[in-house]
């Protein structure tokens, strides 16, 4: 019971900062630690196995690239740390991104296809919290299923790849901004799609860090139970982090489909488990109740980089790619069960 | 299973509550919903010169063999509170395993299909074991676990093709899936066996009563003396092989192995044969039986949306769609209004009756 109590009220104290406070080497922070080490770790490595690493224009796109994957695990974050999960986000930017595409290019005006967009996954995150809250569907099997719905009805929208119009205004939102011009073209570039995924991070972390809400999030991920008869608003906070990933996942449709123009029906397989794996990497427990928002973009930003270690190896063939990352999910979800029963005999 | 009463009567009495009678409601409706649109639909055909029975029920039968490999599978380890969600991918590595070896050994003969059926059935049982080590020693939740399998699986399979589509040519490992047995499909035949064997060694020993009490109630189970180890790394072994000969029935019947689509998203499949066949996600008992009509009734359906010529990219939908009405009805507040109702318009006996 104490734990229970104890975990909730960290981020409670407005005074100390919770991210140093959370970094000092304990038990709870060894998963993030490592990750960080890890990250590290893996840009020395390609710094001196392959080169150029360490350079504007490599971490730019590294950002660029991975902004979708950073608002995903933000997403998935608020779930994990309840204790759930969300299996659906891959199948809603399949949906999400192809009738946006069809949409903008039947005509809609852009604004409103991007809202449009962001809703589609609001619509299934809420259909998903509805499953899980009120009629006490497993959180897998409800997102499960609305993964096979939103793939089911993305393929029979079209099993081809649509193409966004070159000059179709949602295409500016990867438009690249030059921050530092460096020499030749070693530049420190940025993309609205990047300052979106910043804005998700810094709205995350205040919202998970700084509000009752927030707290509320931990409460549950430590015990369901004890969070109910502490009064706190269980139902409505379930509801609201299943409708948040979701929303989530329809923000980054829109910012995968700017950046890369096409949607297909098979956009996204296999993305949540990057985005589960973003968040575990980053040290969020995958029974809930401990972790944090930045651990989780370190995680992405792991994720990013062994595709970049990768690509410039060239000789571990791309279909391995998969294997690589549930290897690394594994390793980290056996740390995790480490720590936590380490910390239960101490 | 517990159908053994004598009297055609009794038997009728047990099966109408059983819950899986909704699902042979609708597998009949499914056959009437074909037979008005082809009269001639349920017609089966006897081929004079081989004795081979032809015909869209046969089809079906030959069609559900591998959805029933993996629904039984899937039924023991969702009744231990668990989920195998890499059922899909481990009939990918299998078939990718049997192909390539075929490829490779290029003879066609029988010695290379059994040394192919062999060693794909060795890996899934591997990859079994993994689940099951993770699960039941280390502690892992069954759904993260199987997950991992699901995507890592499916990237081994690429990797065993090197990324391509694998064909091999093997009369005898062709036989498997398109041959005959006294008119009757090789592959229902082999299936209907497998699990008529599985079904005995749960129900016909303790097994089955061990799996169900872990579901149930696990720590109940281990005050009682069951030791839910072993029971879990046997139960994931089992789907894993299963999930195997799965694959080698659908990769046997075009002889080709698609890394990216065998066996993609039959984990859906497997899992809403189970739930349609009665056995609650939330573990505990089961129903095997139950499992086999469930996979019969997806066959069935995979059929009927080909033969009315909906596009068959919207059959996931359709079966997400079904997954969440079952869990619906499956929940208690569904359940509390139905009573309710119930309570409002009949008597307090009937009430009694239905909770």
């Amino acid at each position: 019971m104490t734990s229970v109590i104890e975990r909730p009220s960290a981020p409670q104290s407005p005074h100390t900062p919770s991210l140093v406070s959370r970094l000092k080497p304990n038990l709870e922070t060894l998963p993030t630690l490592a990750a960080i080490v890890i990250f590290v770790g893996m840009i020395i490595y390609g710094e001196i196995a392959y080169g150029r690493i360490l350079q504007f224009s490599t971490l730019s796109n590294l950002f660029i690239n991975n902004a979708y994957l950073i608002i995903l695990a933000v997403g998935l974050t608020f779930v994990i740390l309840t204790g759930g999960v969300d299996l659906s986000v891959g199948a809603i930017i399949a949906i999400s991104s192809l009738v946006g595409v069809m949409l903008a290019n039947a005509g809609w005006n852009p604004f409103v296809v991007i809202v449009l967009m962001i809703l589609i996954g609001s619509a299934f995150g809420a259909a998903s919290g509805i499953l899980i809250q009120y009629f006490n569907v497993q959180p897998f099997i409800a997102t499960l299923a609305m993964m096979f719905l939103a793939r089911g009805l993305a393929s029979m929208l079209s099993t081809t790849p649509e193409r966004l119009a070159d000059e179709s205004p949602i295409r500016a939102l990867s438009t690249e901004i030059k921050v530092v011009d460096g020499p030749k073209i070693n530049d420190l570039v940025t993309t609205p799609n990047v300052i979106i995924a910043a804005l998700v991070v810094i709205v995350a972390f205040y919202v998970l860090h700084k509000t009752r809400f927030g707290r509320t999030v931990y409460a549950i991920g430590g015990s369901e139970q004890s969070a109910t008869l502490m009064g706190l608003p269980v139902v409505r906070t379930k509801l609201a982090i299943y409708i948040i990933s979701g929303t989530l996942a329809g923000l980054a449709a829109v910012v995968y489909t700017s950046k890369l123009g096409i949607a297909q029906n098979i956009t996204g397989v296999g993305w949540e488990l990057d985005a589960i794996a973003a968040v575990i990497i980053g040290g969020t427990l995958l029974t809930g109740g401990a972790g944090f928002v930045l651990g989780s973009v370190i995680g992405a930003l792991v994720l990013g980089l062994m595709n970049v270690l990768i690509t410039r190896d060239g000789s571990i063939p791309p279909e391995a790619t998969t294997i690589i990352t549930g290897a690394i999910l594994l390793v980290f979800v056996l740390l995790q069960r480490l720590v936590v029963s380490r910390k239960r005999k101490t | 299973m517990s159908n053994t009463s004598s009297g055609a009567a009794s038997f009728l009495k047990t099966s109408v509550k059983q819950p899986y009678i909704w699902a042979i409601a609708a597998l009949v409706l499914l056959l009437i919903i074909n037979l008005i649109k082809d009269p001639s639909y349920l017609g089966i055909s006897v081929n004079a010169v081989t004795g081979d029975l032809s015909g869209n029920l046969i089809d079906i039968l030959r069609a559900s063999a591998p959805i029933m490999m993996i629904a039984v599978g899937m039924t023991l380890v969702i009744a231990t509170r668990g989920i195998d969600l890499s059922v899909g991918s481990v009939m990918a590595v299998s078939g990718a395993v049997s192909m390539e070896f075929m490829h490779d050994a290029g003879d066609g003969s029988l010695g290379s299909a059994l040394m192919a059926i062999a060693l794909a059935l060795g890996i899934s049982a591997f990859l079994g074991l993994i689940n099951g080590v993770l699960v039941s020693i280390v502690g892992l939740q069954p759904f993260i676990t199987t997950l991992i399998m699901m995507l890592a699986g499916r990237g081994l399979a690429k990797v065993i093709t090197s990324g391509q589509n694998t064909s091999a040519s093997n009369e005898f490992f062709r036989w498997i899936a398109n041959g005959t047995v006294l008119g009757f499909p090789v592959v229902f035949i082999i299936g209907a066996v497998i699990v008529a064997l599985v079904a005995l060694l749960v129900r016909r020993s303790a097994l089955g009563l061990m799996i169900e009490s872990i579901g149930i109630n696990p720590k109940a189970a281990r005050m009682a003396g069951i030791r839910p180890v072993g029971l879990l790394i046997f139960v994931y072994i089992l789907s894993g092989v299963l999930a195997g000969v799965a694959g080698i029935f659908s990769t046997a019947s075009v002889m080709t192995v698609e890394v990216a689509k065998t066996g993609f998203s039959s984990e859906m499949d497997a899992i809403l044969a189970v739930v349609i066949g009665g056995t609650s996600l939330a573990g505990g008992k089961f129903s095997l039986t139950g499992s086999v009509i469930g996979a019969l009734l997806i066959a069935t359906l995979d059929k009927t949306i080909v033969f009315l010529a909906i596009p068959s990219s919207a059959t996931p939908a359709f079966k997400a769609i079904v997954i969440v009405a079952i869990c619906l009805l499956q929940s208690q507040r569904v359940r509390a209004l139905f009573s309710q109702r119930r309570a409002r318009t009949s008597t307090p006996r009937k009430e009694a009756v239905s909770a």
